[in-house]
């Protein structure tokens, strides 16, 4: 009996004993503990005989109670204690910390040189890092309205996903807004300046500009709906003619000062696309007339510029994975196919990001001529060299179990096949791959439609698609950036066929041909030329020196359910030592997202002197920032980072862009400025001038 | 000890009990223990003791933190829609807000909008500033949470003042307004201006592209707007931006409050030639604009502007300065805060475009006005229950009986405020000699004007007694010498005689709609819609400050009470909408451009709406949706529903044309102008 007490006060004494701070008076007072509850226990009877003992008693009774919550809430109070405590502190420091020295930002030093605001500048943002905020929803998202969707802190994300997905999905058919959805950019130098709070797109460079002197009368961000094509964008919201307005406004209230257009990823065929669009006559363009690009911009400084597309877009359309949900599944098998939660977060991501036309403006354009075939592709070759001197992050050089296989001989890689299912195959010389002829088989097989009605809601065009019809694809083993497009044809007729009549990759034989007159060739660098406008300059900033995604190893998904995608990256393909394979992926130099051959192309080659797509002879310039990692945690993002988007807080890109808003023309700020081997990639890009 | 150990111990002892041999156990214990348990007991307690010091706030912090997650967290969980459905359980339902009213009706989107704001409403941020303002760029200064005014008082205003001498940016300074619809739709968090009538307009399909916020810096004159930041070029453009992609649909402008001087300013600087205007040919309204919404707009001017820039005070201030006597005055945190509040405000040019203008025809005379026989009791008693309406009753004939001068908008004394003009003695301050100050140097950092004028000044403004809206601006110029210099080079107070005379192509004149005619577009429509029903400031009795010459000299006089006239706490109150009068807001539509007069030559039509205040039944309605305030009437529901018929293409007879619950037009009578 007297066992079984002494355990129950254990049991109340270890309650405290667990809190962690001052253990010895804890231990103290448990022994007192101890010794009292020896004493309590046998006072129930003494109770019943004296009544007034009670009153004696009454503050242990106060005691008795802090054990269990009190404590709990005696730790909560202690901490949150403690945490304002140093919050309060922090404050009271001086934003400069002594003996930290913040290096001074581009701006301040260029004021201090005399720079000040010339040229009026326009902000062209890209895919994604734009806002959208709602204005018109479902029931489900009711209090969200003028609340932001996307950008922010996505909060709504974790909230209710589903009716997130359902606001962003545009209408599958038409690529506008589902019926009663109305979500619309942000706009304002907020749309982009922060994409995430803390996690700055533009804001470092608005920053800079402002030191010289730019504010919001000489400053414009052109933010756009980035889910939909270009010429939608005009159709439903007006943002070409708003673009157009606001640029000759700024022109005319500069004092007639040109502008500098600054767009950023997909900003960048974007704008390529207003250029266009802007000199066309109105019903489809806007009517500026032959010389508006002339009279109005100085220069276009692209940044991180997408001109020839991005196989990520691919892997994007194709399977809703890159590099980064390749490398999830590797670590953590399982998780993003987990049905426990219901989630399919995959399948549902594709499903919405195939109703944005936008992504498809991103598919390698040129072909085999650019992006090369099975046999041969612009980067072979040079690429692992650079690797070696450049980049120490570069992967290969990482995997040393894998360079024990050693079953292949070293040969180049072959870039040219962005897609191949398993790695052999994306290794073979062409001669020894079974190919069917992809397009008829393909387009032609046999497509039953089982929509499976057991499966859950999730609606992705592979649910009406049978097994058949993926072992097909399967079998055909590669595809070179041609017959890609054709294999997306095939997995999303709907998405292709929509976006198709909007977007085109080819390149033009003839540029004098009128049917180049339609808006689908306007993005495209090589469908189209270039303004009459010779003393523009078009630069191309972009960061070297990361390897970015080049082509897949995909395989059949083991999973056999429905509704499910039946194609995934194959993350066990790795190469060895001298491979740039590595989990399924072929790298390339490039900025993460952008390989050089893209961003570079047309500033180096393409668009260099006069050529057919630039009939006036603009003047191209291709500035490239060699990657270098933060030093230390203080930096951030890096003020020498070369990555697509963290670029936008490289110091020497700020400095650039900077001066040519202030008047400088490319030749002053030194020309050309090359650590890549962009040039001698397009030597070897056969492409007729 | 605790009953519920008690308890448990006898729940455990139970099945042992039949154990005879547990049982002597207890009881051979129960002997042993007593003197162990006090010695015991007292240690404990000593433990305790240190326990519950520290320990004790931790625990309550704690404990409180816990509740509050707790509340949020259930706050988080319950339906966004409970709030609504507690509102209907004690007011009966709610009725559809007049957006989806309307949607239900077919109503959709016709006319672009543009929303121009009034002043203070809009969002400033910080461009360029100096050491002090590190890490506020882009950062909203004025608007938004004023987080700034708190941590670091003396910066934010300097940051928020102007130069001086030009009005403009002081060096090392740039301020500029915050673009978009958020310039103006929350001026705090939670406190809305534009954001239902943006969400009501959203809900017939209004959106970005349809709808924009002219924002401008209302700090700073119009014309500087246009001269610093091409304001006024932006909003021409963004007009033709609007018209052109709607289709050629005009558009309505809804001006609020001060922006409704500025849309004024705007109007007539769009068909002026380039170098002063903005070039749009003189038939650029009639092309581009349907309506003009005018929401509460002080057109003539208001007489709070008077008080704000002669002492820095209003109704508000006043008030507190007489429940907490000695509060503003405080030395002792050297604060200051009425001296730092003046000079910032004075560098604010703006401000003066609000005095009152058209000088004694408008606003009377010493001895008359055109609101006299007016008492807010009698609107008071239609709100109120009937009870107290019989009580009124007997206050309103007395007040009809007492004569108000409503006309000297500044007197010195209450006995000033109510003696017949013949009894005043008034000695003439414009020669007099402004003294030396002596003080100068133990007057801190603040810097007034008053400083400079001394003791002389100050008696001489004092001995003039009674000022009327014309010999106000006549004090000013005396004790706000630099500030009216500006000024004046901007604003314009007086009646036009001759409209075409050149002089009046001047910038100084646009904004003052008695000075300036309206654009030739006899298509266009103009709407008067403002709140009646809440006392609004007309005139003020003023003392001198008891205290020494840091102080600004003048304040308002707390102590002049009259149960039988409007004067409260030194404040003359006639009908209005909380800070512009019925006679500023509703003039010139109700007489000044009514028909084919001088001041409207294309015979524009006019509308007055007005709206009767009444207060919000309880609080979860908010500010309410019937209010006639100053700014809380952009909730107004059946505001919103006019706007919102006017946009998607309505006219002024379709809403019923005039909609008049005050004494506009018996006061406009008493107005003599040429018109």
């Amino acid at each position: 009996m007297a066992s079984i007490l002494r355990f129950r006060k254990l049991c109340y004494a270890v309650p405290l004993k667990l809190q962690s701070f001052e253990f010895s008076k804890v231990d103290q007072k448990q022994k007192l503990d101890k010794k009292e509850e020896d004493a309590n226990v046998f006072l129930p009877a003494q109770d019943l005989l004296e009544v007034d003992d009670q009153k004696k008693k009454y503050p242990k009774k106060q005691q008795r109670k802090w054990r269990c919550i009190d404590s709990c809430c005696w730790a909560i109070g202690y901490l949150c204690t403690t945490w304002w405590l140093l919050f309060f502190l922090y404050h009271c420091f001086p934003a400069t910390m002594p003996g930290f020295q913040v290096p001074e930002s581009p701006g301040v030093r260029l004021k201090r040189d005399g720079l000040t605001a010339l040229h009026p500048v326009v902000l062209v943002p890209g895919i994604v890092t734009g806002g959208l905020e709602l204005w018109e929803g479902r029931p489900c998202s009711e209090g969200l309205f003028r609340k932001r969707l996307w950008g922010g802190s996505f909060t709504e994300i974790f909230k209710r996903p589903l009716c997130w997905l359902e606001h962003l999905s545009l209408h599958h058919e038409t690529g506008l807004d589902p019926p009663g959805i109305r979500v619309r950019a942000v706009p304002g130098l907020v749309a982009a300046d922060y994409f995430a709070p803390g996690y700055f797109v533009w804001a470092v460079l608005i920053e800079n500009l402002a030191k010289i002197g730019y504010e919001g009368k000489n400053l414009y961000m052109a933010s756009y709906d980035w889910r939909l094509s270009f010429q939608n964008t005009e159709i439903r919201d007006q943002a070409l003619s708003r673009l157009k307005s606001k640029i000759e406004l700024l022109y005319v209230t500069n004092g007639y000062k040109k502008v500098v257009v600054v767009p950023h990823s997909m900003g960048v065929i974007y704008f390529l696309h207003f250029l266009k669009w802007v000199e066309t006559p109105p019903p489809m363009g806007g009517g500026g007339g032959p010389g508006w690009c002339a009279k109005h911009i100085k220069s276009v400084v692209n940044i991180g510029p997408a001109f020839l597309g991005v196989p990520k877009a691919v892997s994007s359309i194709f399977s809703a994975e890159g590099k980064d949900v390749a490398y999830l599944r590797a670590m953590a098998p399982g998780l993003l196919d987990s049905e426990i939660l219901g989630l399919q977060t995959l399948e549902h991501v594709l499903r919405v990001s195939r109703t944005w036309d936008s992504v498809v403006s991103l598919l390698p354009k040129g072909g085999e001529t650019i992006w090369g075939d099975l046999d041969w592709s612009p980067e072979e070759g040079h690429a692992c060299q650079l690797v070696k001197k450049g980049n120490f992050q570069c992967s290969p050089n990482d995997n040393y179990t894998d360079a024990m296989r050693g079953f292949q001989i070293k040969e180049t890689e072959k870039y040219g096949r962005i897609i191949s299912f398993g790695k052999e195959e994306s290794q073979l010389p062409s001669s020894q791959i079974p190919i069917l002829n992809s397009k008829q088989e393909l387009l032609h097989g046999s497509a039953t439609e089982t929509v499976n009605s057991s499966c859950r809601g999730v609606w992705t065009e592979y649910d009406e698609m049978d097994r058949e019809s993926f072992r097909k694809i399967a079998e055909n083993k590669v595809y070179t950036s041609k017959t890609i497009l054709d294999l997306l044809r095939f997995v999303a007729p709907k998405t292709m066929q929509r976006a198709e009549t909007h977007f085109s990759h080819g390149i033009a034989d003839n540029l004098d041909d009128p049917k180049y007159e339609h808006y689908k060739y306007w993005s495209n660098p090589l469908e189209t030329k270039l303004p009459d406008a010779p003393d523009m300059e078009i630069y191309c900033l972009y960061g070297v020196g990361i390897p970015t995604e080049r082509s897949y190893v995909y395989k059949l998904s083991p999973n056999d359910k429905c509704k499910s995608i039946p194609f995934r990256i194959d993350t066990s393909a790795d190469g060895d030592q001298n491979s740039r394979l590595k989990g399924g992926v072929y790298f390339v130099d490039g900025d993460e997202s952008v390989p050089v051959l893209s961003a570079g192309f047309m500033c180096a080659k393409g668009w260099r002197g006069r050529t057919r797509f630039n009939p006036s002879g603009t003047v191209t310039f291709i500035r490239e920032y060699q990657h270098k990692p933060p030093a230390s945690l203080l930096e951030g993002r890096g003020l020498e980072s070369g990555a697509h988007v963290d670029i936008m807080g490289n110091v020497a890109l700020i400095e650039d862009v900077l001066r040519v808003a202030a008047g400088a023309s490319g030749s002053e700020i030194g020309g050309d400025r090359i650590y890549s081997d962009i040039l001698r990639m397009s030597e070897r890009i056969n492409l007729r001038l | 000890m605790s009953l519920i150990r008690r308890r448990k111990q006898n729940e455990t002892s139970r099945p042992t009990r039949s154990d005879p041999s547990s049982i002597d156990k207890e009881d051979d214990n129960k002997k042993k223990i007593p003197a162990k348990d006090q010695n015991a007991e007292e240690i404990a307690l000593k433990k305790l003791r240190k326990w519950s010091c520290i320990d004790s706030c931790c625990w309550l912090i704690g404990s409180i933190c816990v509740t509050w997650w707790f509340l949020l967290f259930l706050y988080n969980a319950i339906p966004a829609s409970f709030n609504q459905y507690v509102t209907e359980a004690i007011t009966g339902p709610v009725p559809d807000p007049p957006g989806v009213k309307l949607k239900k009706e077919g109503l959709t989107v016709k006319h672009p909008v543009v929303f121009v704001p009034g002043i203070v409403t809009g969002g400033l941020e910080l461009w360029e500033g100096h050491q002090c303002a590190e890490g506020l760029f882009r950062k909203r200064l004025w608007g938004g949470t004023f987080g700034e005014v708190y941590k670091r008082p003396l910066c934010w205003v300097e940051h928020m003042s102007l130069d001086n001498e030009t009005g403009l940016d002081p060096s090392g300074i740039r301020v500029r307004p915050v673009s978009g619809l958020v310039a103006a739709d929350y001026f705090a968090p939670g406190y809305f201006v534009w954001a239902v009538l943006i969400a009501n307009l959203a809900r017939i399909g209004y959106e970005e592209k349809t709808m924009s916020m002219a924002a401008y810096d209302w700090r700073i004159s119009f014309q500087n707007t246009e001269v610093r930041d091409q304001t006024l070029s932006r909003i021409k453009s963004n007009i033709e931006l609007m018209v052109a992609t709607n289709g050629g649909n005009k558009a309505v402008i809804i001006p609020h409050s001060m922006g409704v001087l500025y849309f004024l300013h705007f109007m007539k600087w769009v068909e002026a030639p380039a170098p002063m205007g903005g070039g749009g040919g003189p038939d650029w309204c009639a092309k581009h604009i349907k309506t003009v919404m005018n929401i509460g707009g002080p057109f003539l001017g208001v007489p709070k502007a008077v008080g704000g820039l002669f002492s820095a005070e209003a109704k508000d201030i006043a008030v507190i300065r007489a429940t907490a006597p000695g509060f503003l005055d405080n030395d002792i945190f050297r604060l200051q805060t009425l001296q730092h509040v003046m000079r910032m405000t004075r560098t604010w040019d703006s401000t003066m475009s609000m005095l009152p203008k058209g000088g004694d025809t408008i606003w009377g005379g010493l001895d008359w006005s055109p609101e006299e026989g007016y008492t807010p009791s009698k609107r008071k008693q239609r709100n109120n229950d009937t009870q107290i309406a019989n009580e009124d009753e007997s206050e309103v004939v007395a007040s009809q009986r007492k004569h108000v001068n409503f006309g000297r908008i500044i007197s010195f004394g209450k006995d000033i405020a109510e003696a017949p003009s013949s009894q005043i003695d008034m000695i003439d301050f414009r020669g007099a000699v402004k003294g030396n100050s002596v003080a100068n140097n133990t007057c801190r950092d603040v810097w007034t004007e008053y400083h400079e004028m001394g003791y002389e000044g100050i008696k001489a403004v004092a001995e003039y007694k009674a000022y009327t809206a014309e010999s106000i601006l006549d004090l000013l110029h005396f004790v706000a010498p630099k500030l009216m210099a500006r000024g004046s080079a901007h604003f314009s107070y007086g009646i036009a005689d001759n409209l075409d005379d050149p002089k009046y192509r001047h910038y100084k004149y646009w904004s003052n709609p008695l000075e300036t005619t309206l654009p030739n577009a006899p298509d266009m429509e103009i709407f008067s819609m403002y709140g009646v029903g809440i006392p609004t400031e007309r005139a003020y009795v003023y003392k001198l400050t008891p205290s020494a010459d840091c102080y600004i000299p003048f304040q308002i006089d707390t102590s002049a009470d009259d149960d039988d006239t409007p004067l409260k706490d030194g404040v003359y109150a006639v009908d209005g909408d909380e800070t512009v009068p019925v006679l500023s807001a509703g003039f010139m539509c109700a007489k000044g451009w009514r028909g084919k007069t001088r001041f409207n030559p294309s015979g524009i039509r006019t509308y007055l709406r007005e709206y009767e205040h009444s207060p919000p039944a309880n609080l979860l309605e908010g500010r309410g949706t019937q209010s006639g305030a100053h700014v809380d009437i952009m909730g107004n529901f059946q505001l919103i529903e006019d706007i919102i018929r006017v946009a998607a293409g309505a006219r002024g007879e379709d809403l019923g044309g005039d909609q008049v619950h005050s004494d506009i037009f018996k006061m406009s009578e008493k107005i003599n102008l040429q018109l």
